[in-house]
């Protein structure tokens, strides 16, 4: 397979400069640097969780794009749109479990990687503000998790958001305003569907992509990954 | 040009001095440049003759013009600095392909994981959403059962905007609170203490609030009535 002639046009050496240029001359693989630690390698120093965070924010992105194709953003049709996903459209069900299922475990992975950081003294300097970052990835992650929630319409849906949402109506002071702002209204209805469904597909994805290059590119200007224990 | 620090000219007229065998005085004089050369050459030559006669036709070789200066300060540079630019060699491997490669096998792993899941396990879907016939129990998304579970024992805007908010602030502010640099774990047995008290608080409010918490969000026990709770 590596040599000339193969998918590599020219072949492809196992060198070092050749290894260098893997990383250099591709814009996929670029937010690595060419080398790393030798620790960071390892899977059990980082159980790869950040980076399975990163790649199911992907794949989360690539079945929302497919359900989308599918969805209304309206009050009886979201719920009609999303009970036909499994009788009407191929791969449906399967694409809508993969896009639930994906979006807890991406709570999950999130979650354990910011555990992960704080056991090792990751956020230590020069890493102080990149904890911040990821302090609001964390924040982010759960509001789109929580805004996606509302989508399918189901009783489940309604009823999880109202009793979610009645707790930042407890603000002190403005309560009625933040709780009026989020919904769209007094109570849960259809503009606060297209609220948190525009919220779920492009505002917040926006802020997450802003806020994930600059974690990235932290990441590889503090040091790459934190030193061994 | 910036002005010489002092020291580092005596420091230069000393060494000077050592190599032509000449007083310290005399170099001194020669580097500050014309106009102060007059009154340090007087006590030059009066100290010169000691130390040897062959110093002063060394020292009057070279013929350069009167008032030409010969070499001038660029820059200092400190010691420190140098030094700085060296760093400690570290074992480091190609990200391509021990990195690429395990996090290749990641992905496929979870991929593979989570497709075999959610062809066996398909998502909720209730019924349409319904106004006036509120569940019971209503339980918000699970990662948000912690706090419901606390709006149990406190008053809402304590467990509903305080707690939360409070908690999200003193996470971001961990690295500024915790000034210990030390990432070694028995260096930082409080910070780890705490961290774990507060993981394991949340997590065990969660489980409570997600499996424990039926009807009326009265406490179950999920062997006894089953379980009040839909991811």
């Amino acid at each position: 397979m590596f040599r000339p002639g193969s998918p590599f046009r020219k072949g492809y050496t196992d060198s070092p400069r050749n290894r260098s240029y893997v990383i250099m001359n591709n814009v996929l693989y670029h937010l690595h640097p060419v080398k790393v630690k030798r620790h960071g390698v390892r899977l059990s120093y980082t159980l790869c969780l950040g980076g399975l965070s990163f790649f199911l924010f992907i794949l989360l992105t690539i079945t929302g794009i497919f359900l989308m194709f599918y969805y209304t953003p309206a009050v009886p049709d979201a719920y009609i749109d999303t009970a036909a996903l499994s009788t009407n459209v191929a791969f449906g069900l399967l694409v809508r479990n993969l896009h639930r299922w994906g979006a807890h475990l991406m709570v999950i992975t999130v979650f354990l990687h910011m555990t992960r950081v704080f056991y090792h003294g990751a956020y230590k300097p020069p890493r102080e503000f990149n904890w911040v970052v990821g302090v609001v990835l964390l924040l982010l992650t759960l509001l789109l998790s929580f805004t996606g929630y509302l989508l399918p319409w189901d009783q489940l849906a309604l009823w999880a958001v109202t009793v979610g949402s009645n707790m930042a109506g407890y603000t002190p002071v403005f309560g009625d305003q933040v709780s009026f702002v989020l919904l769209g209204g007094i109570q849960v209805g259809a503009s606060t569907l297209l609220r948190f469904y525009v919220l779920h597909v492009l505002a917040l994805p926006f802020l997450i992509v802003i806020f994930m290059a600059v974690h990235f590119w932290r990441v590889r200007k503090d040091g790459g990954v934190s030193g061994p224990l | 040009m910036a002005e010489i620090p002092e020291h580092l000219l005596r420091r230069s007229a000393q060494a000077k001095a050592k190599a032509l065998g000449v007083p310290v005085e005399q170099v001194l004089a020669e580097m500050s440049g014309g106009t102060a050369t007059a009154v340090p050459e007087a006590q030059a030559t009066a100290a010169a003759p000691s130390p040897t006669p062959s110093a002063a036709p060394a020292r009057t070789a070279p013929a350069i013009p009167e008032g030409v200066r010969t070499q001038r300060l660029l820059t200092v540079v400190k010691a420190k600095a140098i030094q700085q630019v060296k760093r400690d060699p570290t074992d480091k491997v190609s990200v391509w392909p021990h990195l690429l490669a395990m996090e290749f096998v990641a992905l496929l792993v979870v991929t593979a994981l989570l497709v075999i899941f959610s062809v066996f396990q398909d998502a909720p879907l209730l019924e349409l959403a319904n106004p006036n016939a509120q569940p019971n129990p209503s339980k918000a998304p699970w990662y948000f059962l912690g706090l419901q579970e606390l709006l149990s024992y406190f008053d809402p805007q304590v467990a509903g905007v305080l707690i939360p908010g409070l908690g999200l602030a003193a996470l971001a502010a961990i690295p500024f609170v915790d000034r210990n640099r030390s990432t070694r774990p028995s260096d930082r047995k409080f910070a780890i203490m705490m961290f774990t008290f507060f993981v394991i608080s949340a997590a065990i409010l969660t489980m409570i609030g997600s499996f424990y918490r039926g009807t009326g969000f009265n406490f179950t026990f999920p062997w006894r009535d089953g379980i009040f709770f839909d991811l």
